[in-house]
C-alpha cells in the first residue's frame, strides 16, 4: 500500500470512508439539478443557439461573412481553434504526466480535466471545419484515394500533420478518458434503483467486474496510455505552432514556438480547470475532494508555465532584434506600438504580470483570487494568439495591402457560441457521469485522507517503540 | 462463473488489506482461491493470487510498429513513388531528404495504432463490450466490498471451506 507523511497536507478532508466516496459522487447523478444548474445551464444552452445560427449562415452564405479579408485570412477562427486546442492541453498533462511522476493530488481532479480536454478539443474542431467553408469536403486533408489522379495531400506540410495530431489527440483521449471512466459506471450500475437507470449505466460500463486480472490489465493499460499520451500532448501543440513557424511571416518563422506554444497550452489548460473546477466544487459539494491543496497546487503549474511564456515573450522580441532582419524588427515594434498595441498589452499584462502574483502563498490558497486570476489567464492567452496571428498578417510585406481587421457579429457569434457549447457538454457530464475517478481516489484514502492522518499521528505519537 | 454456480464460495470482505492477507492464508492452506473482486486495483493482488504479468504492453509495442511502419509506407508510395510533387522549388523525390518532415505524421501513427489496438485488445479480452451482462456477486463489490471467489471440488467441501473464509477475516458468505 501507498504509504504517505502525516505532515503532508491530506488530499481528502474529513474522515471518509470508501462509503462515503461513493455516496459523494454518485449524488450528482442520482438527484435532481438544483436551479443554479439550471440558470447555468439555460445560458450556456442560449450562447449554443447562437453558435448554431453563426455557423449555419456561415456555411449557408459564405466566409464572406466573416470579417476577413485578403491580407488577413486567418484571424478569430484560428485564434480560437489554437485557445481551444491549448486549453484541452490541460487535462491530458494531469492525467498522463502527473500519473507518470505519481502525483496522487492528481486523482479527484482528472476526470473533469480529461472531460475539459474532450469538450475543448470538439470546440477547435468546429473552428477548423466552419473556416474550411464547405464541410461536405472535410475529408480533403485526409489521404484517400481520389479521382483526382489520385493527387494525394502533401505530407510535407504542417497542415496535414494539425490534422493527425489534432485527430490522434481528440481520439486516443477519449479512450483514456472512457477507459477510466468504466469502472466508475459500474458503481453507478449497481447502485441504481430504476430499470432503465440500470440498463443504461450496465451499457455505458461495458459489463466491468472488478476481477484481479481486469484490475492488472487495467492499470497496465492506464500506465502504458499515460506514456505514449505524453509525447502526444507534446506534439499536438508543436505541431500547432508549426502552422505558423514553418511559415515565412515576419512573427511566426521562429524557433522557439513549439515548446513556446507548449508552455502557453498547458498555462491556459489549467487555468480553465481552475475556472471550472472552483464553479464544480461549491456546486457539486465536492469541497472535501478538491480541497485548497488541489487549488494552490494548479497555481503553481500556472505560476510556473505563466513565467516559461513571459521568458519567451522576451525571447522573441530580443531575437527580432538581434536577428537584424528589418522585417522581424517591424512586426514586433508594430505589435507593441501599432494599432493593435491595446491587444499586446493586454496579453502582457494578463500572462506575464497576472500569475506572478501567485508567488504569494495567500493568494494561491485564496478561491476567489484564484477564480479572477485564472479568467485574466484565460483572457491573456486569446489575446496572445490573437496577437500572433493578426498583428502579423494585417501589416504584410506591401505596405499598399496593409489593413485593419474587423470582426462581424457572425464570428463573434461563433465563439461566444463555441463557449456555448463546452458549457453546455460540461454541464451535462458534471450530471451524468462520476465528476471524479472514484475507483482511483479509494486507493489513497487510508494514507491521504485527513482521518487517516490523524488516526497515523495518534498511533505514532502513542507508541513508545522505536522502529529501525 | 456465476453467483448461483455451486462450484464456487463466496467471501464477502471490508477491508483491503484483511482480503490480501487471507488470499496468501488461504492459498497456503491449499485452498483454490481462484479471484478477488474489488471496488480499486489492490496492489500486490496478482502477485498473491499468482497471476501472470499481463503482456498488453507487448501487444501494444507491436501495434505501434505497425503504426510506424504503415505511416512510413504510406508517405513513402504517396508522396515519392506514386506522385512527387515539387512545391515551392522543394521536391519530392528521395524519400531519405523528405524523411524529416514525415515524422510527425509517422510519430501521430505510431501512438494512434499503439493507443487504440491496446485499448481494443484490452476490451476484448476482457469482455468489456457494450451490452455484456455483468455477473454481480454482491451489490457492494463496486462500492467498498470485496468478493473472494474460493474454488471446490465437491459439495462436502463448502463447509470447511467458509469456516476457513470466516477465520480469515471474511464478514459473511454469500449464498
Amino acid at each position: 500500500m501507498h504509504k504517505e507523511s502525516e505532515l503532508r497536507p491530506p488530499l481528502i478532508l474529513g474522515d471518509k470512508t470508501w462509503h462515503d466516496i461513493t455516496e459523494d459522487v454518485c449524488r450528482p447523478t442520482e438527484s435532481k439539478a438544483n436551479k443554479w444548474w439550471w440558470l447555468a445551464f439555460s445560458v450556456s444552452v442560449a450562447a449554443l443557439m447562437w453558435w448554431i445560427a453563426a455557423v449555419s449562415y456561415t456555411l449557408g452564405t459564405g466566409l464572406g461573412v466573416w470579417g476577413l479579408n485578403k491580407t488577413v485570412g486567418w484571424a478569430w477562427d484560428i485564434t480560437n481553434f489554437v485557445w481551444w486546442v491549448g486549453i484541452g492541453h490541460a487535462g491530458t498533462l494531469i492525467s498522463a504526466i502527473l500519473l507518470l511522476f505519481r502525483q496522487k493530488w492528481r486523482l479527484s481532479i482528472n476526470r473533469s480535466a480529461e472531460a475539459m480536454t474532450i469538450f475543448a478539443v470538439i470546440c477547435a474542431a468546429s473552428f477548423i471545419v466552419t473556416h474550411m467553408g464547405r464541410p461536405w469536403v472535410a475529408y480533403w486533408p485526409l489521404p484517400l484515394p481520389n479521382q483526382f489522379g489520385s493527387l494525394w495531400v502533401n505530407f510535407n506540410s504542417p497542415l496535414v500533420w494539425d490534422v493527425f495530431a489534432i485527430s490522434t489527440y481528440f481520439s486516443v483521449s477519449l479512450v483514456f478518458w472512457y477507459t477510466g471512466l468504466i469502472p466508475d459506471f459500474a458503481v453507478i450500475r449497481d447502485r441504481s434503483k430504476t430499470k432503465w437507470r440500470k440498463r443504461i449505466y450496465t451499457l455505458l460500463s461495458f459489463g466491468w467486474v472488478g476481477s484481479a486480472k481486469n484490475w492488472q490489465r487495467f492499470e497496465e493499460v492506464s500506465l502504458v496510455l499515460a506514456g505514449i499520451s505524453t509525447p502526444l500532448v507534446l506534439s499536438v501543440h508543436s505541431v500547432v505552432s508549426m502552422d505558423f513557424a514553418t511559415s515565412v511571416v515576419p512573427g511566426w518563422h521562429t524557433t522557439i514556438f513549439p515548446p513556446y506554444f507548449v508552455a502557453g497550452a498547458i498555462f491556459s489548460g489549467f487555468a480553465m480547470v481552475q475556472t471550472l473546477l472552483i464553479i464544480v466544487r461549491k456546486v457539486l459539494n465536492l469541497e472535501d475532494y478538491i480541497t485548497i491543496y488541489h487549488i494552490d497546487m494548479m497555481n503553481r503549474v500556472i505560476l510556473i508555465t505563466g513565467s516559461i511564456v513571459g521568458v519567451a515573450y522576451i525571447t522573441e522580441f530580443f531575437i527580432a532584434w538581434y536577428s537584424g532582419v528589418e522585417y522581424e524588427q517591424y512586426a514586433f515594434i508594430n505589435r507593441a506600438t501599432g494599432p493593435y498595441w491595446w491587444a499586446y498589452w493586454s496579453m502582457m499584462t494578463c500572462n506575464v504580470i497576472t500569475p506572478q502574483l501567485f508567488w504569494s502563498k495567500k493568494l494561491r490558497e485564496s478561491v476567489f483570487a484564484t477564480f479572477v486570476i485564472s479568467i485574466f489567464v484565460n483572457i491573456g492567452m486569446w489575446f496572445e494568439r490573437f496577437v500572433i496571428i493578426v498583428t502579423s498578417l494585417h501589416r504584410d510585406y506591401i505596405p499598399s495591402s496593409w489593413v485593419m481587421y474587423h470582426p462581424t457579429w457572425v464570428e463573434a457569434g461563433i465563439f461566444i457560441g463555441s463557449l456555448g457549447l463546452f458549457f453546455t457538454c460540461f454541464l451535462l457530464f458534471a450530471r451524468v457521469f462520476p465528476v471524479i475517478a472514484m475507483s482511483e481516489l479509494k486507493t489513497i484514502i487510508k494514507s491521504s485522507s485527513q482521518g487517516a492522518k490523524a488516526k497515523a499521528a495518534k498511533k505514532s505519537s502513542t507508541s513508545t517503540e522505536v522502529h529501525i | 462463473m456465476s453467483a448461483k454456480d455451486k462450484k464456487f464460495v463466496y467471501g464477502l470482505f471490508n477491508d483491503d488489506e484483511v482480503v490480501l492477507d487471507a488470499v496468501s492464508t488461504l492459498r497456503h492452506k491449499g485452498l483454490r482461491v481462484k479471484d478477488v473482486i474489488s471496488p480499486f486495483p489492490i496492489h500486490g493482488m496478482d502477485e498473491a493470487l499468482g497471476l501472470d504479468r499481463t503482456r498488453i504492453a507487448i501487444c501494444c509495442f507491436i501495434y505501434g510498429m505497425l503504426g510506424c511502419s504503415l505511416a512510413l509506407l504510406m508517405t513513402y508510395y504517396m508522396n515519392i513513388f506514386d506522385w512527387p510533387m515539387d512545391i515551392g522549388g522543394k521536391p519530392s523525390f528521395a524519400f531519405y531528404k523528405n524523411l524529416p518532415a514525415f515524422i510527425p505524421v509517422t510519430f501521430e501513427s505510431t501512438v494512434l495504432c499503439a493507443a487504440h489496438g491496446m485499448v481494443i485488445t484490452f476490451y476484448l479480452r476482457s469482455k468489456l463490450l457494450p451490452g455484456v451482462e455483468p455477473n454481480v456477486i454482491h451489490p457492494r463489490m463496486a462500492d467498498d466490498h470485496f468478493v473472494m471467489a474460493v474454488q471446490v471440488a465437491e459439495d462436502s467441501d463448502r463447509a470447511n471451506v467458509e469456516a476457513q473464509l470466516k477465520s480469515a477475516g471474511a464478514i459473511e458468505i454469500i449464498k
